[in-house]
């Protein structure tokens, strides 16, 4: 299979035919999706029409965006005009929203083909996919192993080939953990940096959308396209998104880059921290001044994600009620009704953060919990703030192990939240971070180097991760 | 009604909800109009379709600065905030509103009486839409099914929460009356409290004079008119006082006013506080607008009802009471500007404050206005035939002289006058006794008999001068 680059360039040339790049990607996707389970819905009918309408641009000799031809997944948390839209919940079945997101209208504007709908956890709930109401997605590399959450079905879709890039979300690292239990390349992106509008919230204040790719230039390549100022979202920054795509060669000579100690030792599997470490001495080796750095107050970053991230769902997911669309339980009283639809659309994970999070915004609780939380949020973004003074990018794994077993983590939730303990500060702070794949583990399964930049750092970001990529060809 | 208010006092603090008068709604782009059909003011964010985002209405964040600084309140950095709770017509189970940090702060307003009445503070939030429950007893509980209009949901709001510093039915009323006044003067709103614009929720306590602390409150909602606000707040207090004078604990409640009934009925307890898990709104940043911005609208204010009633008292003499009618009419301009054109003041006052009602009257012309009062004050006309004059000038313009000659009103000759009244003196010995005597009942009858022989021509207060001339000098020793 070619990259995004490759097949855009030979689209726009008239060498390849979009149609005929599309059904090289729905023909993979015919052939192992049945065992993978990327999709919620693959949407053949739409692709061609929007392959032909390429084809035919290119006959009349243009303009074609960067992206033309190229075919996308995009995570069933994005609204799609005219196509179902789930969040992988019972709750959502059957809505179909009357607009695209911001994100997949520039994807669309740029050339690029929608093949599907790529599951997750529910509502973007999750690290394993698992908590999908349609199924679990398997990860490529291993059919016994989850591909990681919650953006699972967008990691698989390109580490199978369905697609050479995909869109997922990331709220305490649904993009970058499933991405390194994929081995592929996943982007977080600054908050604000890419626009909002159109995503189903989970966590307003730290989900931020952003590209799967096989590799860092096609990433880095979809990061502009869908990202700059957007005024249907509020929370977007003015500027365009940092150009990373022509600092991807600069290599990190000169850089400094800082070893993130508190993610480095308890918890943190061996074979993962050997790659690591490998990873650091490689990029000494290419020039860097590479050193260990402590952030202290990324300790407290699991506990005060567990109470911002479900205290805004708790808000975010009060819509869903069965009055004005989705599933709706019948009941003689309006409240009944209410309480019905949500018993029976929401699953057992949504149901607990929604708990968890109205328990910390209620009041009596809301000093000791939610806004304790936001102090943390504060410390945190502090002690990143003084470790940038001194380097220009941070380094850690990305999840603390490879990919686990189906099973392995579903009756301990805490277990579970684990997994997200090197990504979620990040999200708390507003920073970007992305993984780029770094070896095999022990059993064989990829392992990710999870790369951090200050807010609006990505350049630094992306010369970083470009160069561990480099690293391994 | 039978509250001795030498005792108890009544303590009242109004919030008045106030729909802002935006093209389109506080948080999108669906339009902000009353009356349409059912659903049809809509948009993804209206209806809380997943992955709508609310974007800040800069027209409704500028109207309300506008009526912060009317009301005289500080305009402060604010943050918008969740307020949760499920109910049908809320379409995300929150409203968007300004909860700890609001956009204008402490402020007060001044009523006609020259009493000053504090404000807490003024801050934006989003209406709800409106539900119909159909069967059963016409509520949500026992409904066979209910409809939800969601034309209304995301309307801007500015809800002005005042202090309880009114003390009667009669205060609250030109409160309302008075917000309502700067509300409509600033564009604000168009302050129909019939279509909702102005939604009025009244915290009604008593106690004994010298208290030093409040009563427990119950809040009063449904009031749909100023009448409807005297009425329930008498109600209200007098129900309390009842209860005390019964050695009965106030429960706190919201109650609501029956108009039907004239009485409020209970609601539900607010003993227990409502959880509403309030926290800051994500989807939107800080607002804070800038100094610049707030100098601009602060230079674009129009004049406020209470400093055009000072400005009309210190031009006219007109009176406290005068002003606030004249004021509430609308009329001042034309008063003032009929005084540059060298207007009698008394009878520019009077005439704006009793013969002016017809809303016709704002469009007069207040050169001709000041002629006629010159008029008038010169004694060239009766005041009936002023009257008569006036209401023409209103209803079809023209030149009070003209309208006065055409009618064929003109002043008595002095002398002309003097003989009707000489003959009717002759004619009538007996009452001219009487007169002379000093009975009081008997001077109408003189003045209505040269009414009628001159046909209504003759000044009223001319022809009683002309009769005290008359009385023999031994008469009034």
């Amino acid at each position: 299979m070619s990259s995004a680059i490759e097949i855009a360039a030979a689209v726009q040339s008239g060498e390849r035919s979009a149609i005929e790049v599309l059904e090289e990607h729905l023909g993979a996707i015919s052939e192992r999706e049945s065992e993978v389970h990327a999709f919620n819905l693959v949407t053949t009918d739409q692709a061609i029409a929007a392959a032909t309408a390429v084809d035919e641009l290119v006959a009349k000799g243009g303009p074609l965006g960067p992206l033309a031809g190229v075919p996308v997944a995009i995570k069933d948390n994005l609204c799609t005009r005219g196509v179902a839209t789930t969040c992988s919940s019972k709750i959502l079945e059957g809505w179909v929203p009357p607009y695209d997101a911001t994100v997949v209208t520039r994807l669309a504007a740029a050339g690029a083909i929608m093949v599907g709908k790529t599951n997750m956890d529910e509502f973007a709930m999750g690290s394993s996919t698992e908590n999908s109401a349609f199924g679990p997605t398997r990860n490529p590399h291993d059919l016994s192993r989850v591909p990681g959450g919650s953006s699972g079905g967008s990691a698989a879709a390109v580490a199978a080939g369905f697609a050479p890039i995909s869109l997922g979300s990331d709220t305490g690292g649904s993009i970058r953990q499933p991405a390194a239990l994929c081995g592929v390349v996943g982007v977080k992106p600054t908050y604000g940096t890419v626009s909002r509008l159109g995503l189903i919230a989970f966590g307003s204040s730290l989900d931020q959308v952003g590209p799967f790719a096989n590799s860092v230039a096609e990433a880095a390549l979809v990061c502009e396209v869908i990202g700059g100022h957007d005024p249907g979202d509020s929370t977007s920054l003015p500027q365009a998104f940092p150009a990373v795509s022509e600092h991807l060669s600069d290599g990190v000579a000169g850089m400094r880059i800082g070893l993130i100690t508190e993610m480095m030792g308890e918890g943190i599997a061996p074979d993962v921290a050997q790659r690591i470490r490998a990873a650091a001495e490689w990029l000494a080796a290419a020039g860097a001044e590479v050193e260990e750095v402590s952030v202290p107050a990324v300790a407290y970053g699991l506990s005060a994600y567990y109470l911002v991230a479900p205290a805004e769902a708790s808000s975010n997911l009060s819509r869903y009620d069965g009055v004005r669309y989705g599933l709706r339980v019948d009941a003689p009283t309006t409240g009944e009704m209410m309480e019905l639809t949500r018993t029976a659309g929401f699953g057992d994970e949504v149901k607990r953060r929604i708990m968890l999070g109205t328990y910390a915004l209620s009041a009596g609780y809301y000093d000791a919990f939610y806004g304790t939380a936001l102090k943390v949020r504060t410390l945190i973004r502090r002690d990143f703030d003084k470790a940038y003074e001194r380097f220009d990018a941070l380094l850690s794994p990305t999840s603390p192990t490879t990919a686990f077993s189906f099973g392995d983590k579903t009756a301990d939730p805490m277990s579970m939240y684990l997994n997200d303990v090197c990504t979620i500060a990040t999200n708390l702070a507003g920073h970007p971070a992305m993984s780029v794949p770094y070896g095999l583990g022990d059993d064989g399964m990829p392992v990710g180097a999870q790369v951090l930049a200050p807010a609006l750092g990505e350049v630094a970001m992306f010369r970083v991760a470009a160069a561990l990529e480099g690293s391994l060809s | 009604m039978s509250i001795d208010l030498s005792v108890w006092e009544i303590v009242i603090g109004l919030e008045v909800h106030t729909e802002l008068a935006t093209r389109t709604k506080l948080f999108c782009s669906a339009p902000n109009e009353f009356g349409g059909e059912p659903n049809t003011n809509i948009d993804p964010l209206t209806l809380g379709l997943p992955g709508s985002l609310p974007v800040l209405n800069e027209q409704a964040v500028e109207l309300a600065i506008r009526v912060g600084l009317a009301l005289n309140c500080t305009i402060d950095r604010s943050v918008f905030s969740r307020k949760n709770y499920f109910y049908p017509d809320q379409p995300t189970n929150y409203q968007i509103s300004q909860f700890d940090l609001p956009i204008n702060g402490e402020g007060w307003l001044e009523l006609p009486s020259g009493k000053v009445i504090g404000i807490e503070r003024a801050h934006l939030e989003e209406d709800t839409g409106k539900s119909t429950h159909v069967g059963g007893g016409g509520r949500i509980h026992d409904a066979t099914y209910s409809l939800v209009d969601y034309n209304r949901a995301g309307v801007p709001l500015l809800e002005i929460v005042g202090r309880p510093d009114l003390r009667s039915g009669d205060e609250a009323r030109a409160y309302v009356s008075e917000l309502r006044a700067i509300l409509v003067a600033v564009g604000a709103s168009d302050g129909k409290m019939e279509e909702g614009s102005l939604r009025v929720d009244c915290n009604v306590s008593v106690r004994k004079h010298g208290d030093a602390e409040l009563g427990t409150r119950c809040e009063i909602k449904n009031i749909n008119s100023l009448r409807s606000l005297g009425r329930a707040v008498d109600y209200e207090a007098e129900r309390q006082i009842d209860m005390i004078l019964a050695g009965e604990r106030i429960e706190q409640q919201t109650r609501h006013w029956n108009e039907d009934e004239g009485r409020t009925l209970k609601l539900r307890s607010k003993e227990q506080a409502d959880d509403y898990r309030y926290f800051p709104e994500p989807d939107l940043v800080e607002l804070s607008p800038s100094q610049e911005w707030i100098d601009r609208v602060r230079e674009a204010l129009p004049i406020l009802p209470a400093a055009r009633r000072h400005r009309l008292c210190e031009r006219s003499g007109a009176d406290t009471a005068q002003a606030a009618l004249i004021v509430e009419r609308g009329l001042d301009d034309l008063c003032l500007a009929a005084l540059d054109c060298g207007a009698d003041p008394s009878r520019t006052i009077t005439h704006a404050e009793h013969n002016l009602s017809d809303p016709k009257a704002l469009e007069l012309d207040p050169e001709m206005f000041a002629k006629l009062t010159k008029m008038d004050a010169d004694g060239d006309l009766s005041s009936t035939q002023t009257k008569t004059v006036l209401a023409e000038l209103v209803q079809l313009g023209g030149d009070p002289g003209e309208i006065a000659e055409a009618h064929g009103f003109k002043a008595m000759d002095s002398g002309e006058l003097d003989a009707v009244v000489d003959q009717l003196i002759a004619e009538n010995p007996e009452q001219w006794q009487r007169f002379c005597e000093g009975d009081p009942k008997i001077s109408g009858f003189f003045v209505g008999k040269v009414m009628k022989a001159t046909q209504g021509q003759a000044d009223g207060k001319v022809v009683a001068g002309l009769l005290a001339d008359r009385v023999p000098n031994a008469a009034k020793e």
